[in-house]
């Protein structure tokens, strides 16, 4: 089994993936927690603080920008990091998209044209994909600030944990969509340009959107020219970013059949990608080899017990225990034969939720454990 | 107001993970086990419903997974394809758009439209007097919604649009459309969350949201994957009491503790979720099974 701390070796950013309710956050907490308390400097940036962790590490209220968890805390629990030190941020999509506007804008007049345009009020927040590409426009941000020695990204929630893959280039395609202006002014030069079977084409949609709507869209995707160069070297960029050997894939996932086949599909789509995996982590692992029994079970508790109604209900309760844990293992089994690769990191189910300093290092005594 | 499986639409809705699309299945058996034609509709192409009833991929597809259950997976783009076939009438004024690659492009890059169509088609399913040619009339039609975060955006769709397109009638259908989600005697959200800190927050965020932002109604909330109370405190005591005797029932004794605690905090987050959310909340039992296939949505159906 590796340990988190090898697989990071070198590495300036860590991006935690996984589909959703399987501990990502909880995770991303932990790594960045672990590594501060080998010495560095690290930034954890979630777009869904667990609040009562946050709470914890005195962060109440979590913004765009990133704030640092008080060494006392550390202090107080005996960890001694050695110069290491652990910031925190949630992402904010909207803020974050007006400030990628208003870098990008040629000038004044167009941001705020941006800006107050109804369209982008009403949507910026729902973008398709804005979430995740904001989270990679922050990410590339801070790496080019470069004020850290790792970054960990909890990356934002999605029913499909590739969705921030393709996030640049979806939000690449939706400026490009400012060329669609030229066609949607009917009497344009568009119109005698692209020919019958366009200007019919306008004319159909017309019907159904009614005039109103096309004119604010036309000026909804107007008001981002001279953007698009901008945002695709930009995009171009974070992309690179991406796939540069100090960046780390690590895929979070649960021990049940449906996370196990996603993190296998995930891993094949990263090395597809060219996209440098470093590991898979699975957590809430029932482990076989601690419920491991000998002999007759049964009538070794109620002889201890001495009540034969405790004792069945104990020993059922095992049984069930011990389902769960074969489940895991097959699965995790399975994981690891796909993986090709011994980087499979296993997290116990533990009794209770993770919701302080002292939790988090709970959970590194697994992900840190090396042998 | 009419209880939850008397609606004609309910959207399933909740974090991510905590069991949406395995509830939608058991509220739709249910409901199909009282006689309703129901209708299970997924929105991310998951094909959740074919996998857990063995059948090959639904698609954009009506399919009768059991007697009165159906199921479908809507995809955007087919929505989209129907909805210009049933708007424009005649069909070569929509292959004309489909095929055009301006529509496509500007269809992808019309942020939320792929939403907009998926309403409208949920919308449509739940018509007693169908749009489609042929369509077979519903009486309840579930929607597994997709994860919060994504899925207030979603159900908020059909009002930003009406709210941009002032007039016309891109207008007025998106207003039809959030009429009917905000009706609370036709339309109701079910909210699913686990024992656990993040998802009982959620549950209650989500709860306000949907009621005080998008103006539905929040019927239900499930607490899901309870972990059954098979020791008492009493029980606790007596096991952590025992002499550490090795022996082949220490892992026994370890796992019956293991199970106190989490049936102890498990009762404490519901008693948070009862502090937090004001619907009517129902419990789900921890089903301990290796994978969740029909038996299991089964029994859920049964508690529902």
């Amino acid at each position: 089994m590796a340990a988190v701390d090898e697989l990071l070796k070198n590495k300036k950013i860590c991006i935690c993936a996984g589909s959703g309710g399987v501990g990502k956050t909880t995770t991303s907490a932990a790594i960045a927690a672990g590594m501060a308390a080998r010495g560095k400097k690290v930034a954890v940036l979630t777009i869904d603080p667990a609040k009562r962790l946050a709470d914890s590490l005195g962060l109440p209220e979590l913004g765009n920008t990133e704030r640092q968890v008080d060494p006392a805390l550390f202090a107080q629990r005996d960890i001694e990091t050695n110069g290491g030190e652990l910031w925190a941020m949630m992402l904010d999509a909207k803020a974050t998209f007006d400030e990628v506007v208003a870098k990008h804008a040629p000038d004044v007049e167009t941001r705020d044209r941006i800006l107050d345009n109804r369209i982008y009020r009403e949507l910026s927040n729902a973008l398709a994909g804005s979430q995740e590409y904001m989270a990679m426009e922050r990410l590339f941000e801070l790496h080019q600030e470069d004020r850290y020695d790792l970054l960990v990204l909890d990356t934002p929630p999605s029913r499909n944990a590739l969705d921030f893959l393709d996030a640049p280039k979806r939000l690449t395609q939706f400026i490009e969509g400012r060329s669609l202006q030229v066609f949607m002014r009917p009497t344009g030069f568009g119109m005698k340009v692209f020919g019958r079977g366009t200007s019919m084409m306008f004319s159909v949609l017309k019907r159904l959107t009614g005039m109103d709507l096309l004119e604010d869209i036309s000026e909804f995707f107007g008001a981002f020219s001279g953007m698009v160069g901008g945002f695709q070297e930009r995009a171009k960029r974070v992309n690179e970013l991406l796939a540069d050997k100090r960046t780390s894939f690590l895929i979070v996932c649960a021990p049940q059949g449906e996370p196990i086949s996603e993190a296998v599909y995930f891993h094949r789509k990263l090395v597809e990608a060219h996209l440098p995996f470093s590991g898979v982590i699975v957590n809430r692992v029932h482990f076989e080899s601690e419920l491991a029994t000998e002999g007759d079970v049964d009538a070794k508790l109620e002889s201890a017990l001495g009540d034969s109604d405790l004792a069945a209900r104990v020993a059922s309760n095992l049984a069930d225990y011990q389902a769960l844990a074969a489940r895991d293992h097959a699965n995790v089994e399975r994981l690891t034969r796909e993986m090709r690769a011994r980087r499979v990191i296993q997290v116990p189910y533990l009794d209770s939720d993770v919701h302080d300093l002292g939790g988090l290092m709970e959970v590194n005594r697994y992900l840190f454990a090396s042998g | 107001m009419p209880e939850l499986l008397d609606k004609r639409l309910v959207f399933v809705t909740g974090k991510g993970g905590v069991g949406k699309s395995t509830l939608a299945l058991a509220l739709g058996l249910a409901a199909a086990q009282r006689g309703k034609r129901t209708i299970v509709c997924e929105v991310g192409s998951a094909e959740h419903a074919s996998r857990v009833f063995h059948r090959a991929e639904i698609g954009f597809h009506e399919v009768e997974l059991a007697d009165d259950l159906w199921s479908i997976s809507i995809d955007p783009d087919d929505s989209m394809r129907e909805y210009l076939l049933l708007q424009l009438k005649v069909r070569a004024m929509g292959d004309l758009l489909t095929r055009s690659r301006i529509f496509t492009y500007l269809a992808a890059a019309t942020p939320g439209l792929k939403e907009l169509v998926t309403i409208g088609k949920i919308w449509e399913l739940a018509q007693p007097d169908r749009r489609v040619k042929k369509g077979r009339e519903y009486d309840l039609v579930i929607v597994d919604a997709p994860a919060t975060g994504h899925g207030i955006g979603f159900l908020q769709t059909p009002r930003t649009f009406a709210n941009i397109a002032r007039v016309g009638p891109i207008h007025a259908q998106a207003q039809t459309l959030d009429k009917y989600l905000t009706d609370h005697s036709q339309t109701g959200a079910a909210i699913v969350a686990l024992p656990e800190e993040m998802p009982v927050n959620e549950s209650g965020h989500l709860e306000r949201e949907l009621t005080a932002e998008v103006g539905m109604a929040v019927d239900r909330v499930y607490m899901n994957a309870l972990y059954p109370q098979r020791f008492s405190d009493a029980d606790a005591e007596r096991l952590s009491g025992l002499p550490d005797s090795g022996g082949g029932i220490s892992a026994a004794v370890r796992a019956a503790l293991s199970e106190h605690r989490r049936a102890t905090n498990h009762r404490e987050q519901l008693q948070r979720l009862e502090k937090l959310v004001s619907a009517p909340i129902t419990t789900l039992p921890f089903i301990f099974e290796p994978e969740l296939g029909e038996d299991g949505v089964r029994t859920l159906a049964a508690e529902v």
